[in-house]
């Protein structure tokens, strides 16, 4: 029998275009903009690389690059944990079900994707906005129930333009992205695991939360690093979906790259939200390998 | 800076018609080079913001063939060609960003001896602050920033102040403003009393409070949108681009604007040649024929802006000639501004006032 290690020209030729696709597409752009952070403008149109820290000073010495890096979480964790919430059922059922129902269920989650992210948040803005479908929809409710001869006339919902709304678009977006995880997990979940836990006794709850749930651990855990950090990135949803305070450090960034000609300040914003990417990685792990330490 | 589109997009049938002309016409463009440069120009401009049969005329008067791309805002036109030009003559910078440009060393001059009908232009446009002596750029369209609003909301006297929307509370959760920094900050400056421009950290920092102190009184800070908000009934007043409220000016017989007494931003967009053009011979034929009379007037009422030429002016109708919200009076562009190129240090101020606006 083969082994690998024994063949060393095959498993390199196999390893070419994935070493090839990380270097020149992760590794060198990411360096770049790395150096570019301890840059200086020279000229309108040039950076230089000095190594200077004057970006990194500026970002951590104003409380409000923190403040808005500190609110980019908290609103991409609360958006991780609904889709969360939402998706596990919605994986459940997927792998469930059988045969051409299926199939269906699995393009209805995938087929948003085949529209446009942009055209998809402004039909978001057509469906929430004050004489939007949700508001309409209410409004003949109300009307129907005859409940504006009791309380006067209907109030359209504020549902755009808050904090609330950039959350329930996150939420809308990135989906699929926990859905698809999840659902594979839990698609190996040997079923008669779930069997055999009822037949021996033990509640519908409980065989959720100590089978179900253990067993699908990779599928949450991979589905909330796909779904967490480009929520941290996104400036296209808060920027159409937020009111005036809805700004997440994706749209400090953008902005410097673009309104406010500033490369190196932007590259240092992306690496400090990187930094804090990483923290929170590295945190889990400790976490993670610490409660196994205990578990033996 | 983000854009206005034209208030004719709305018929998008006569907009595939004009589409479907302009490739014929490209497509049959006989291949005839009789002089040095190759039959070609590349032009570079906003969406919907040339006449509809232009770029096929100008094929047929000169046997150019013309094509065209287009840019959404000057940032982009600006990063696109940041790092070398990738083929564009003629694009079509604001005012603010000519200068801009021309600090950068990223456009060609002008030679105008090959630019006869620039005699066409009205003298007052003639000479730019931003580029003494016109040396680099041309005029093509100008236009305001002014307040939109509802005429059944709003008074006319209520429109006449910038007030309305930075200090009082009558229109609370009813306002649009504009999505970016410096028109923002740079409209509370003007009701300040302040320039437009300025560069004072002082002033600049009292605008930040103004607009920090009542900021729960604007519903968003709208990047291009603020007229669509307008007209869904979302808000009464939208601070905008005139050209954008025009548009849907045009559907809605209830939504107005006007430029307030304070005054406004008053924008200039150019026709440049960018630095290693591939065809500056064409592009300086191209720019003389946009600014004839005949080709100038198309233009104008094909996409509703105003414009800087006189000859072309005169063939107009006095529909649009009279339209005070394409031209304000003259005693409103009296208290107007043009924006201009702030530098560095004052970019980065009026970027780190923007960050703890949208942050309060």
């Amino acid at each position: 029998m083969e082994n690998w290690n024994e063949n060393k020209s095959t498993f390199w030729i196999f390893a070419l275009p994935g070493t090839f696709w990380l270097v020149v597409f992760f590794m060198i752009p990411l360096a770049i903009i790395w150096a570019l952070s301890f840059g200086e403008q020279v000229s309108l149109t040039k950076t230089e690389v000095t190594g200077t820290l004057e970006h990194y000073i500026r970002a951590l010495g104003d409380p409000v690059y923190l403040k808005i890096i500190w609110k980019s979480i908290w609103m991409s964790a609360l958006a991780t944990f609904f889709c969360l919430l939402i998706a596990y059922p919605i994986a459940f059922l997927i792998s469930f079900v059988r045969g051409r129902l299926k199939m269906i269920l699995l393009a209805a989650v995938i087929l948003p994707f085949w529209i446009n992210l942009l055209i998809r948040t402004y039909a978001l803005i057509a469906v929430f906005r004050s004489r939007g479908f949700v508001n309409f929809g209410l409004e003949w409710v109300y009307k129907t129930l005859a409940m504006d001869r009791l309380f006067g006339p209907f109030q359209p919902l504020e549902l755009l333009y808050n904090n609330g709304a950039v959350i329930l678009g996150l939420i809308y977006v990135f989906m699929p992205f926990m859905v698809l995880p999840l659902y594979a997990s839990i698609e190996r979940l040997d079923k008669s695991y779930l069997e055999a836990s009822l037949d021996l006794g033990a509640s519908q709850f409980k065989t959720f939360w100590r089978v179900s749930v253990p067993l699908t651990m990779p599928g949450i855990v991979s589905g909330i690093i796909l779904v967490f950090i480009p929520m941290l990135g996104s400036f296209l949803i808060p920027d159409l979906l937020g009111g005036t305070n809805a700004q997440m450090i994706g749209n400090v960034i953008e902005r410097q790259f673009k309104a406010a000609n500033n490369y190196p300040f932007g590259a240092a914003l992306s690496f400090l939200l990187m930094y804090a990417t990483f923290a929170a990685l590295a945190l889990r792990a400790w976490h993670a390998s610490r409660s196994k330490g205990n578990d033996v | 800076m983000k854009r206005r589109y034209s208030p004719m997009m709305t018929s998008r049938r006569k907009f595939l018609a004009g589409s479907g002309a302009v490739a014929a016409g490209l497509t049959f463009a006989p291949y005839k080079s009789f002089s040095a440069e190759e039959k070609k120009i590349n032009f570079y401009n906003w969406d919907t913001y040339i006449g509809e049969t232009t770029l096929d005329d100008f094929n047929s008067a000169t046997g150019i063939e013309a094509k065209m791309d287009l840019f959404a805002d000057n940032d982009e036109l600006f990063a696109k060609l940041k790092e070398g030009n990738p083929g564009y003559d003629v694009i079509v910078p604001t005012n603010d960003y000519v200068e801009r440009m021309i600090t950068a060393d990223m456009l060609v001059p002008i030679d105008h001896n090959k630019i006869p009908n620039f005699s066409n232009i009205e003298k007052s446009f003639q000479e730019a602050t931003f580029d003494p002596g016109r040396k680099y750029s041309l005029p093509y369209m100008w236009g305001t920033i002014a307040m939109g609003y509802r005429k059944s909301k709003v008074s006319a006297a209520e429109a006449d102040t910038w007030a309305t929307v930075y200090e009082s509370d009558k229109f609370a959760g009813r306002i649009a403003l504009l999505g970016d920094a410096q028109n923002v900050i740079g409209h509370a400056l003007k009701l300040l009393g302040f320039s437009l421009n300025s560069k004072d950290p002082a002033e600049i920092k009292q605008a930040e409070e103004l607009i920090i102190a009542h900021k729960k009184n604007f519903k968003v800070f709208a990047d291009d949108n603020g007229q669509d908000l307008l007209a869904s009934g979302e808000v009464d007043i939208a601070q905008e681009w005139n050209g954008d409220i025009l548009q849907v000016m045009e559907e809605d017989d209830d939504i107005t604007l006007n430029v307030p007494k304070e005054g406004g931003l008053l924008w200039q967009d150019c026709l440049c040649i960018a630095k290693g053009a591939p065809h500056p011979e064409n592009a300086h034929a191209f720019m003389n024929y946009l600014l004839d009379a005949k080709a100038g007037a198309a233009i104008a009422d094909y996409i509703q802006y105003a414009t800087p030429n006189g000859a072309a002016k005169k063939l107009m109708d006095k529909e649009y000639i009279n339209n005070t919200a394409i031209f304000p009076g003259e005693a409103t562009l009296a208290n107007c501004e043009s924006a201009i190129f702030l530098g560095a240090e004052a970019t980065k101020l009026y970027d780190d006032a923007w960050t703890r606006i949208n942050a309060a």
